[in-house]
């Protein structure tokens, strides 16, 4: 298996270190593989019960499908108004530090910056819960006497301010620092000389980087936003303590019934879950492993047709 | 004028004229600054708007003065930099406005509950005041070794092989899997834990190996691309010049190759490590929560930090206040160690990583 | 201690490219070859294939035979790894193990190979092999240094002195002086003049000069066209070829009317 590797047509005696040593890191890798198809196997194994319950033992609908479908809704939409806040703060973000601030401070801002990734999502679910959501109830009291003509704002507005919006927000905030760094590194390798060049011609920073950085990094922007995607999908703990769910497909985003989504359902499900139950919910989470799976592969497939296509320059 | 004899003057004026274009003086957005901040306190003193309210009216009124001001004298592209370069900086402070006020809101709701009975005590038979994180400390510890010591040797070995060993399929299916496993969702791992152990363990298991499991799904790839990445930092000369030397492979990549890379290897460990020493998700399914302290990681229920400040937070007890400050307090211990950990990783790769070229 | 070596009808290949074709050429112990000829020409590939170096690109292999002082090196049972410690290489960068100590560098043959050394034997072979490398007054004070942490032309005599301290019986040397400045290559030059009592030292240089300065033979390497073999073209003493080269290709490729 190893022995494919380097020497040439020649079998040369080898050294028993230089047998056992990669049959020993080959076998890691193996490791690798085997636990994957044991993440699909075990929870295809586990979920496959729920597929055919019987109606009645599905809490809330009459069969799976109708079971996950508000779930699936709700994360979507969490993840989308996510990817709303994070994606433009993020792309000046990552502008800011690669070609706005000092270059003696942009590392350091940029260590800062992900120091957001660092703190635990429980952390941001008590901020969203007792910081957070009680700070936005006055702007959904205005959104829903202003702007109620707005299906997303139709109101009533929720009291505790524990809606889909604040929880998007949320995971807003702390999918930012994932797509500021994929989106700060491409910047950075904007070619120098495309960028000269534009200064040469007598461009502004700002048309340069209409001109040169834009332009080079919009498939990496692209995939950075789906790989942030991936994530607020997956997102469980923050959306379980800031959400106050009640399972309804709804395109209101401010009122106090909200769509869950699946992960915080299966946090808050799970520990008094027993019987066919949690199999319905191991279900659930294949289902959500899929679907991040699916974003996850899209977003790495721009990454490497954007690696061949500047492999080729 | 034109009766000027020097030859050279009718040029020179007009390429300088060309070269000074109208430009505001630096201190122009400053002042207006100075301007936004006093109309704001203004506003808020003497009108009564809230804080909110008057700080993003005076942004937009800063951003609209000084973009029509730089488009009077200036021109419009001048004008659209100048509004380009307030809208990234605005971007960036947005961005650290959160991680300033959660630090904030942790330290300071947090700082009161921490006394060294809160460190001492577990939850057992408390319901009000009183009680601690003596038993999710140790949870913790337990459940992020245990996870530490699977994915570590794990992860090291596959991305050695990966980069020293790896060409062929083997390796490329590894490289994709490396990558899907990077996007599993806690949660889903937490799940895989479970549906793995109800297997041998029957319905309802729970306990802190099982969480490690889980933790080591998650950390693996962590470990294997930074390992990875380091390792490909390593220059072939001087694996050459090992190989040169007759020292067969294995023992050039451990003793040349890994010595070069470890300062690095180590940060990706230990910012992995405290990537997974917050999940939440994962370990609330697998090791469940308890009120008392276990130190066996292959029998029963498990408390750990996040779960622990969870679960303050949803049945806080009664008088409930106990409870929210309790998970407040646990909240700025598990971000301390999650901070520390961080700096940890940094130092150790500022301090011991060999300065390649002198 | 030095060997001789005999390379008969030397084809090499990286997969089913051909780099090199049909070399053959005796090189004699104790003594100082060059190989010149433009880039690309298959002299350093050909280097490399001397202590089998080249295998460890995938793919690479080779047909003919080398034979050292009569035994085959390509020969089945044969273990490159144990070839190289008898065949060192200085290379065209200095690359001194950034992690180890000036006196580890020396050591580092032997360490790495996990031979047990007394602390007295250690300190005589980091001794005698900066002497021979005429860099043991520069750094006898800083032994415990960082080698990164020495001059170029200083590294790379570092590197020479780490190459010889296993007591090789050939000595390769693939354009050791191209990253160096004029003080330091002729600190090397000097070097490679008193090294070549006790080695067989097979040297690679693009600089024509330094063949002439250094070396008692010379063999002029070149190739027909990009994508093309390199052809050993003609070897011979130094000053002949220099002087009155065979073929006109040599003398072309000397006079400096191409390459």
């Amino acid at each position: 298996m190893t022995s494919h590797a380097v020497e040439g047509t020649h079998r040369p005696p080898r050294s028993v270190g230089d047998r056992v040593f990669p049959a020993l890191v080959t076998a890691a890798g193996a490791v690798i593989l085997v636990t994957l198809a044991g993440v699909a196997l075990f929870l295809t194994y586990e979920g496959l019960p729920a597929l055919t319950a019987k109606a009645a033992d599905i809490p809330g609908a009459d069969s799976f499908a109708a079971y996950v479908w508000p779930l699936l809704y709700g994360t979507l939409l969490a993840s989308v108004l996510a990817l709303l806040f994070a994606v433009p703060v993020s792309i000046g973000v990552a502008l800011f530090i690669s070609h706005f601030a000092p270059r003696r401070l942009a590392s350091s801002l940029g260590y800062l910056v992900d120091l957001l990734a660092a703190v635990p999502s429980i952390i941001y679910g008590l901020w969203g819960i007792f910081f957070l959501a009680p700070r936005l109830v006055p702007l959904y009291d205005w959104l829903a006497g202003h702007l109620s003509w707005i299906p997303f704002f139709a109101g009533p507005a929720s009291v505790t301010g524990r809606t889909i919006l604040t929880a998007g927000f949320v995971l807003g905030v702390m999918v930012l620092p994932i797509m500021t760094s994929i989106c700060r590194e491409i910047f950075l390798q904007t070619p120098r000389l495309h960028e000269e060049a534009a200064l040469a011609l007598g461009a502004t920073r700002w048309e340069m980087i209409r001109m040169t950085v834009f332009p080079y990094g919009r498939s990496g922007i692209v995939s950075g936003a789906m790989l942030a995607l991936g994530r607020a999908l997956g997102e469980t703990i923050a959306v379980a303590t800031i959400l106050s769910v009640s399972n309804v497909v709804s395109l209101n985003l401010i009122s106090s019934t909200n769509p869950g989504t699946i992960a915080a359902n299966i946090a808050l499900k799970f520990p008094e879950a027993s019987g066919i139950e949690v199999n319905i919910l191991i279900a659930t989470g294949l289902v959500l492993f899929i679907v991040t799976f699916l974003v996850n592969f899209l977003a790495r497939a721009i990454v490497g047709r954007r690696a061949e296509f500047s492999g080729a320059n | 004028m034109a009766t000027q004899p020097p030859t050279s003057e009718p040029t020179t004026p007009k390429f300088t004229a060309r070269l000074h274009s109208p430009q505001l003086p630096r201190w122009v957005p400053w002042a207006l600054v100075a301007g936004a901040v006093a109309v704001g306190l203004a506003l808020h003193l003497m009108v009564g708007w809230g804080w909110a309210l008057t700080i993003v009216a005076c942004w937009l009124g800063y951003v609209v003065v000084l973009v029509a001001v730089s488009g009077r004298v200036e021109g419009r592209r001048k004008a659209k930099d100048r509004l380009a370069t307030s809208l990234v900086t605005t971007a960036f402070v947005l961005a650290l406005l959160p991680l300033g006020s959660l630090l904030w809101q942790v330290v300071s709701n947090g700082l009161p509950a921490i006394n060294s009975s809160f460190l001492n005590s577990s939850m057992r038979n408390v319901v009000g005041e009183g009680g601690g994180i003596f038993h999710a400390l140790w949870g913790t510890l337990i459940v992020t070794s245990l996870a530490a010591l699977m994915s570590i040797p794990i992860g090291l070995a596959t991305g050695i092989y990966l980069v020293e060993y790896g060409n062929g399929r083997m390796a490329r299916w590894i490289t994709f899997l490396v990558d899907v496993m990077t996007g599993i969702p806690s949660i889903v791992a937490g799940l895989f834990a479970y549906a793995l152990f109800v297997i041998f363990f029957g319905e309802g298991v729970r306990m802190g190996f099982g969480g490690a499991v889980a933790l080591s799904v998650l950390m693996i790839p962590l470990v294997v691309r930074s390992t990875e990445e380091m390792l490909k930092l390593v220059p072939n000369e001087l694996r050459e010049a090992s190989y040169a030397l007759g020292v067969p492979k294995w023992r050039t990549i451990v003793k040349v190759v890994l010595p070069t890379a470890i300062a690095g290897i180590i940060t990706g460990i230990t910012i992995a490590i405290a990537r997974v020493i917050g999940e939440t998700a994962p370990l609330l399914i697998i090791c469940g929560a308890t009120d008392s302290v276990n130190f066996n990681p292959f029998d029963g229920r498990m408390m750990t930090l996040p779960v622990y400040i969870y679960s303050q937070y949803k049945n806080p007890g009664f008088p409930p206040e106990f409870g929210i400050e309790r998970a407040w307090g646990a909240a700025l211990v598990l971000t301390v160690i999650v901070m520390a950990l961080n700096l940890v990783a940094r130092l150790i790769s500022y301090y011991f990583s060999p300065k390649t070229k002198a | 201690m030095a060997k001789s070596i005999d390379v008969s009808d030397l084809d090499i290949y990286y997969g089913d490219f051909l780099a090199v074709e049909g070399v053959t050429i005796p090189i004699a112990a104790r003594s100082v070859t060059a190989f010149i000829g433009p880039s690309g020409c298959g002299k350093s590939t050909f280097l490399r294939s001397l202590n089998r170096m080249h295998e460890v690109i995938p793919g690479a292999r080779v047909e003919g035979k080398i034979l050292i002082d009569g035994a085959d090196l390509y020969d089945p049972d044969v273990d490159p790894v144990e070839v190289r410690r008898q065949i060192g290489m200085v290379f065209q960068r200095p690359n001194p193990f950034p992690t180890m100590s000036i006196a580890e560098n020396v050591l580092a043959g032997m360490r790495l190979n996990s031979r047990k050394l007394k602390k007295t034997e250690a300190s005589e072979i980091v001794e005698s092999s900066l002497r021979r490398a005429n860099l043991w007054n520069e750094v006898k004070d800083r032994l415990t240094k960082p080698g990164s942490s020495l001059s170029g032309g200083q590294q790379q005599r570092l590197c020479i002195a780490r190459a010889i301290a296993v007591q090789p019986q050939v000595l390769l040397m693939d354009e050791p002086c191209s990253a160096l400045d004029p003080i330091s290559t002729t600190a090397i030059e000097d070097l490679i003049h008193e090294l070549r009592e006790d080695y067989t030292i097979v040297i690679v240089t693009h600089n024509m000069q330094q063949a002439a300065r250094v070396s008692e033979t010379t063999a002029f390497f070149n190739l027909a066209g990009v994508g093309r073999p390199g052809h050993l073209i003609e070897y011979g003493p130094t000053t002949k070829i220099f002087t009155t080269p065979e073929n006109p290709a040599t003398e072309a490729y000397i006079s400096g009317r191409f390459g």
